[in-house]
């Protein structure tokens, strides 16, 4: 494992210098658009996938983002939260979140349809490294909600599949009934992924595996050195996922997590995000493995 | 720019400048038993011969016919109260039949001038311009709020016994970034100007009286005012009967901190911390915030005001269904080992300034000079 990063301290501690001039060259941290909601779908009970076009076609025209990266999603009297953008990353018409109810914001969410607004700050944070995972097996694993930040991500490989090798998604739900993107499976597959399930508690109707998402690896049969990980989920979850895939051989600086803490600005400003010396939404949320990993093991960091 | 002398006498002749240039003067005055800073029309209601002592969970003022203007030192305002106010309603919104309207009225701050910042809070305001105006995204009412500040800084010639700026490298001298700066020698102030504003405040004081120039035996024994208390903090000799002065080692601290994240130390010093968020209130560095939404009756018309935040509140680390620290521990070790090493890495500077103002305002007297000794005598692991 390579060393995490390490700091010397300044010798002189504080700064002791005026700011430079001029005083600020960034933009406005609450630099916002404002979107209408273009179609409204339900992936499982509790979880909807909103389309966001922009009321600006400015802002329509120049607003990209790359797999991984998130939005500030707000609505005017009720508050702000941080949602993942899960639409194709080249379909330009309109910007897809996969939204989990479970809160003020997405509940209020839920009572939205088609024609509503909704207030987009963004695209906010550091993305999954595809360019990086050119040329290599690629396997994902993700659970719950957490499959939403890697479904842009997906599809942008399933775009240029032949620029990468053998890539699995390993995904893990409480039940059958949380498998997001259902509809979706057998169109990856035709595309070339490998896409595997498990479910923690299997209903009557249900066939395939149970059990953690790190029992799949036991059916993989991985090239570790030539592979790269990335994973999205609640953050008990990914540990294990990076344990199971270190004793399986994949090094750590090919592993990648994506990070989540309550967020206020997403900017960088209210301090809030904090992961150790990280801001998880400029520095994160998609993190190297081996930047964290000193963190990770701290108990309530 | 050279140094002339302002006769205390004439002190009045400054604000009056500052205040005739379009300023809201702020300057220190004694209130509720502290001196805190408030709108200053007068320059008798400067704390002249008031002298605050300060220890852990202490802070209590005492009358010396001796003491000067500024022979107080820091209260618990800081310039964050001002250019960071603990409220503010930064947006406004309005529901119309084509849909949300951004409705913010444009920001127009008032010009402050501020009377008496110590070096310790001109470099906590070096730090605050980083956070907040250094990176691709900034604040900009902060900004708006900033470039109007017109700073009349202080040189110290007495610490508190929780002062440690020495350590911290930012005093007892004031650094750059002040407009006009002043010393205090028997009944005169050595006043200086370093920035534009400032040359042009004291060209419209020296209309109205002489402003004589030191000579240059006196501008050596003016340089020499911060100096000699410097000396005294870096000697660690107290004054008679006050307590012992602090001083904090911050030799490789980041890694000494962050490999330090299990110390037995956060659950020791849990056990007196009541996570009350005093110091981080009375931080003047400290930037958490988050956003409250306040509507009227239709909810149709929306603010959203901006407040403070503090890592020692359950709120800070509040997500969905879980909360990231969940016991005092966690949220003391996240204040510490921000403030003293995170900040390192986030902004290329420590977060503390040496001001001692967590000391003074902690309820039970929690010291972080201390706490960071403790880790410091017995690591857990040993800093590479
Ligand atoms: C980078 C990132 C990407 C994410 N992507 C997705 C995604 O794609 N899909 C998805 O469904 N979710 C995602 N989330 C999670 C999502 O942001 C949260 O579920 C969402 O913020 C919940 O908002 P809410 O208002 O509905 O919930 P609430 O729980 O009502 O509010 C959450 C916020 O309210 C505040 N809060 C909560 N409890 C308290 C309290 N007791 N006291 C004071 N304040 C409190 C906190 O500020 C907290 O952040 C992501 C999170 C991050 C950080
Ligand atoms: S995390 Fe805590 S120590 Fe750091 S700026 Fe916020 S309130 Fe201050
Ligand atoms: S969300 Fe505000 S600093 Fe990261």
């Amino acid at each position: 494992m390579t060393a995490p990063p390490r700091i010397e301290s300044p010798p002189r501690p504080c700064i002791h210098t005026p700011a430079p001039e001029p005083l600020a060259v960034g933009r406005d941290a609450w630099h916002h658009h404002v979107t209408r909601i273009v179609a409204a779908r339900d992936e499982v009970a509790g979880v909807r996938t909103y389309d966001l076009a922009f009321r600006d076609p400015a802002a329509a025209a120049s607003y990209t983002f790359a797999p991984g990266q998130f939005n500030m999603l707000y609505l005017p009297g009720i508050g702000e939260a941080a949602i993942s953008i899960s639409s194709d990353p080249l379909k330009r018409a309109s910007v897809g979140h996969t939204v989990k109810a479970v809160g003020n914001v997405t509940h209020a969410l839920e009572r939205l349809g088609v024609g509503d607004e909704v207030v987009l700050r963004g695209p906010f944070g550091t993305a999954w490294p595809l360019d990086e995972l050119q040329g290599r097996d690629v396997l994902i694993v993700t659970g719950g909600v957490g499959l939403a930040s890697v479904r842009a991500a997906i599809l942008q490989i399933i775009a240029a599949r032949h620029d990468y090798g053998r890539v699995s998604v390993l995904f893990g739900a409480k039940t059958p009934a949380g498998l997001i993107y259902a509809s979706e499976y057998d169109a990856w597959r035709a595309a070339g992924i490998d896409v595997r399930l498990t479910v923690d508690e299997a209903d009557g109707d249900w066939t395939g595996r149970v059990g953690l998402v790190t029992a799949l690896f036991d059916d993989l049969d991985l090239d570790a050195a030539a592979t790269g990980l990335t994973c999205c989920g609640p953050e008990p979850m990914m540990l294990a996922v990076v344990r199971r895939a270190s004793a399986a051989g994949i090094p750590s600086a090919a592993m990648y997590v994506s990070m989540e803490r309550n967020m206020s600005c997403a900017a960088r400003l209210c301090g809030l995000c904090q992961f150790g010396p990280e801001f998880i939404c400029r520095d994160g949320p998609v993190f190297s493995y081996d930047r964290l990993a000193k963190f990770l093991d701290i108990k309530h960091l | 720019m050279p140094l002339s002398w302002l006769h205390t006498t004439d002190f009045q002749q400054l604000i009056d400048v500052l205040r005739d240039r379009g300023h809201r003067v702020i300057g220190p005055q004694v209130a509720d038993g502290a001196v805190v800073y408030r709108d200053l029309a007068d320059a008798s209601d400067l704390p002249t011969g008031w002298l605050d002592e300060q220890d852990g969970g202490l802070y209590r003022l005492r009358y010396d016919p001796q003491a000067g203007t500024f022979d107080h030192v820091v209260g618990p305002h800081s310039l964050k109260n001002f250019l960071f106010p603990p409220r503010e309603t930064f947006e406004t919104w309005s529901r119309t039949p084509n849909g949300w309207l951004q409705t913010t009225p444009a920001y127009e701050p008032e010009q402050l001038a501020v009377i008496g910042v110590r070096g310790c809070d001109l470099a906590a305001l070096a730090i605050q311009d980083r956070v907040f105006l250094g990176g691709d995204s900034i604040d900009v009412r902060y900004q708006a709020r900033r470039e109007k500040l017109f700073v009349v800084a202080v040189n110290c010639r007495r610490a508190a016994a929780t002062c440690f700026c020495h350590s911290m490298g930012c005093g007892p001298a004031v650094g750059p970034g002040f407009d006009i700066a002043l010393t205090e020698v028997g009944d005169r102030f050595a006043i200086e100007a370093t920035t534009d504003a400032g040359i042009a405040v004291l060209a419209d004081l020296a209309g109205r009286l002489s402003l004589p120039l030191l000579t240059a035996d006196e501008v050596a024994a003016v340089r020499q005012v911060p100096e000699t208390l410097r000396e005294a903090m870096q000697a660690r000799r107290p004054e008679e009967g006050t307590p012992r002065p602090r001083s904090l080692d911050t030799e490789n601290i980041r890694n000494l901190l962050f490999d330090n994240l299990a110390h037995p130390r956060w659950a020791e010093v849990a056990d007196r911390c009541l996570s009350c968020a005093n110091c981080t209130l009375v931080c003047p560095t400290c930037f958490c915030s988050s956003v409250g939404e306040v509507t009227d009756l239709t909810g149709d018309e929306v603010s959203r005001e901006r407040h403070w935040a503090s890592c020692f509140t359950l709120e800070h680390s509040q997500m969905h269904g879980a909360n990231a620290r969940p016991t005092t521990a966690s949220r003391y070790r996240q204040w510490l080992t921000h403030k003293l090493a995170g900040w390192i890495d986030q902004f290329g500077t420590s977060g503390c300034t040496g001001c001692g103002r967590c000391i003074t305002w902690c309820p039970v007297g929690i010291d972080i000079t201390e706490e960071v000794a403790a880790i410091r005598e017995m690591p857990t692991s040993s800093p590479s």
